[in-house]
């Protein structure tokens, strides 16, 4: 009985481990190979989550939905519509400089965050979506539509990674890393800044929102909590700085690893006595912030660094 | 008339003194040291919980608190720069950004274990309005803070012209390689950066928690209203961000008042989103802000 415990445990972490790892990957589109700040993860998180719950939830009569669709339309809409929103934002806010484009790319998450909480005919406001399907729903009930969720995260994890490291090692990513480490001379090189740029932001968002769909579909439930930009984008922050931005690998690493000690501290945290259980969470966000501040000074490569792809010349 | 000037004029000027006293600080550490602090709004609230902490000690007025508030912020400022910002004062900015942003949670996260999450008023019961010709009724913590902020305005507008202090703050803030050749203590003027910044943190949040109350999140929610100020009144300009400030805590209250017909212009729910959207609409148009300031 206790392994089995300890066995639906390690699938509960690693569903939200893949999820982070999604998150991860794509904010590493977006730092890690362009260089973009972006301090809004939560906001387009949050769109791809109700995006992709409004369109596979039944009919309910308190939000706009009822359309049904199967999970993978549910989560295709959330990436084209988070992707559309970032593209919106992307447009106005790219050309910003880091410090700018992290207080503009706040905001917007602050922004959604409102429509969220106020527009309760779209999302039914802080009462929030509740009877969320899952993936294979006529197959596997109970606990083992947990397993069945798990292989589904993580495929499109490896899929997302195949995609990303295909990307890295593009033409087009090579030209987004020479943007990133030096605007001006690929500029001069012919190179649209502005358009690689906006193309980053948008295929991180799009990535974003498939994650946030994915989250939907796992807790069966939707609240604008879930959207809260504090646990969301700084976890995400720090599990990127410290899995080694730039690198895919390192990306899902750091998701995983840091997801992993946030998680088995809180089993610690709650056989403390109640007054103290209490505030456990204060001490885990402590000791991230902490953790954050010695992988900016020590770390700051991460555990698995960026390793450029060689310069291979064709031989004629 | 009456409705207006009591309900919005002036809880709106109360709003932009806290905002103008918390956007000085994130405009000068913009300006001097180059990077959004984005644990400005924490520090705040660290402020206010210092007054909370020794107000339970001493029963007395806690604007007369307000320096134990001061001393906290401003050994919280000094020392998270020196341990935390100055190592990675090298690199390019963006990481002190992500450091401050790690900062802004080890603050809460301390504000959350030693006080705890709740809702903590400083000043319990209600007290009555003075009525000024017997037509407006302004509250006395609103007028309190207008009147302190425009106090601290004059004495800043002073310390940044008259003192050599302060005046090697604006040179730094204009051209830093300039101000380092030409002699200037480059390091006493982050020191001092800190200090005035910390300090006005600290009144800022007093207000902020006089006027709703102490909660872990209390700067935090204030800290993109006051970025937006410090863009709008230029960055690295003191006196333009005390500007920016009361322009848009007036925009953002302002906002929601019936201006045609008799529903809220927008509503009281978005009163947030207005800053932003005049932040982002400067960041667009006019990134040097209204009175010129730096592009960084």
């Amino acid at each position: 009985m206790e392994l089995t415990g300890l066995f639906f445990y390690v699938v509960s972490l690693l569903i939200l481990g893949g999820i982070y790892a999604l998150l991860c990957l794509a904010l590493n589109v977006q730092w890690g190979m362009g260089g973009l700040f972006n301090a809004g993860i939560a906001g387009f998180y949050g769109v791809g989550a109700y995006t992709s719950a409004i369109l596979a939830t039944a009919s309910s009569g308190r939000h706009l939905g009822g359309f049904s669709m199967p999970v993978p339309i549910g989560l295709l809409g959330a990436a084209i519509v988070a992707g559309l929103t970032g593209w919106a934002v992307a447009r106005i806010c790219v050309r910003l400089k880091s410090d700018y484009l992290a207080m503009a790319s706040i905001g917007i998450a602050e922004i959604l965050r409102l429509v969220f909480v106020n527009e309760s005919w779209l999302t039914n406001g802080s009462l929030g979506i509740s009877r969320i399907p899952r993936p294979f729903a006529d197959f596997t009930t109970g606990r083992m539509s947990d397993v069945a969720f798990l292989g589904f995260v993580w495929m499109i994890v490896l899929l997302v990674y195949v995609a990303t490291t295909r990307l890295y090692d593009s033409p087009w990513g090579r030209s987004l890393r020479a943007i990133r480490d030096n605007e001006n001379s690929a500029a001069a090189a012919g190179k649209n800044v502005e358009k690689f740029r906006v193309q980053t932001f948008v295929i991180g968002c799009a990535v974003m929102g498939i994650a946030g769909g994915l989250s939907a579909h796992y807790f069966r439930f939707l609240s604008p909590t879930a959207t809260d930009p504090l646990l969301t984008t700084f976890l995400v922050w720090v599990m990127l700085m410290a899995g080694g931005s730039g690198n895919n690998r390192g990306a899902i690493l750091g998701a995983l690893s840091i997801w992993t000690i946030w998680s088995v501290t809180e089993i610690f945290t709650n056989r403390l006595p109640p007054e103290w259980a209490t505030r456990s969470s204060f001490i885990r966000m402590l000791l991230v912030g902490l953790l954050l501040q010695v992988v900016l000074q020590r770390f700051r490569a991460g555990l698995l660094p960026e390793k450029s792809p060689a310069v291979k010349f064709r031989k004629d | 008339m009456t409705e207006f000037v009591n309900f919005y004029l002036f809880p709106a000027l109360t709003i932009g003194s806290i905002y103008a006293l918390g956007a000085v600080g994130i405009s000068m550490i913009f300006g001097i040291l180059r990077f959004a602090h984005f644990a400005h709004g924490d520090l705040m609230t660290l402020g206010a919980y210092g007054i909370l902490a020794a107000a339970a000690l001493m029963p007395v007025n806690p604007l007369l608190l307000i320096p134990f508030g001061m001393a906290l912020t401003i050994f919280a400022a000094l020392f998270v720069d020196r341990f935390f910002y100055k190592p990675l004062r090298d690199l390019p900015t963006i990481y002190t950004v992500i450091s401050s942003f790690g900062i802004a949670l080890v603050f809460r996260s301390l504000i959350q274990l030693v006080w705890g999450s709740e809702n903590q008023v400083l000043v319990a019961g209600v007290r009555p309005p003075l009525v000024l010709f017997d037509t407006f009724r302004v509250s006395v913590l609103h007028l309190q803070a207008i009147v302190v902020t425009a106090v601290i305005a004059v004495l800043l507008h002073f310390f940044l012209t008259a003192t050599k202090t302060g005046r090697s703050m604006r040179a730094v803030a204009d051209d830093p390689e300039l101000a380092e050749v030409s002699g200037l203590d480059t390091a006493k003027v982050v020191r001092w950066t800190w200090i005035i910044g910390a300090a006005l943190a600290a009144i800022a949040g007093a207000f902020a928690a006089l006027n709703t109350s102490a909660h872990p999140n209390l700067g935090w929610n204030l800290l993109l209203p006051m970025f937006a100020a410090a863009v709008l009144g230029g960055i690295g300009k003191p006196m333009g961000a005390m500007a920016g400030g009361f322009i848009i805590g007036m925009a953002e209250e302002l906002s929601s008042y019936h201006w045609i017909g008799d529903d809220a212009l927008i509503s009281p729910s978005y009163k947030t989103a207005v800053a932003f959207i005049i932040m982002i609409a400067l960041l667009i148009f006019r990134p040097q802000g209204l009175f010129k300031g730096r592009l960084l």
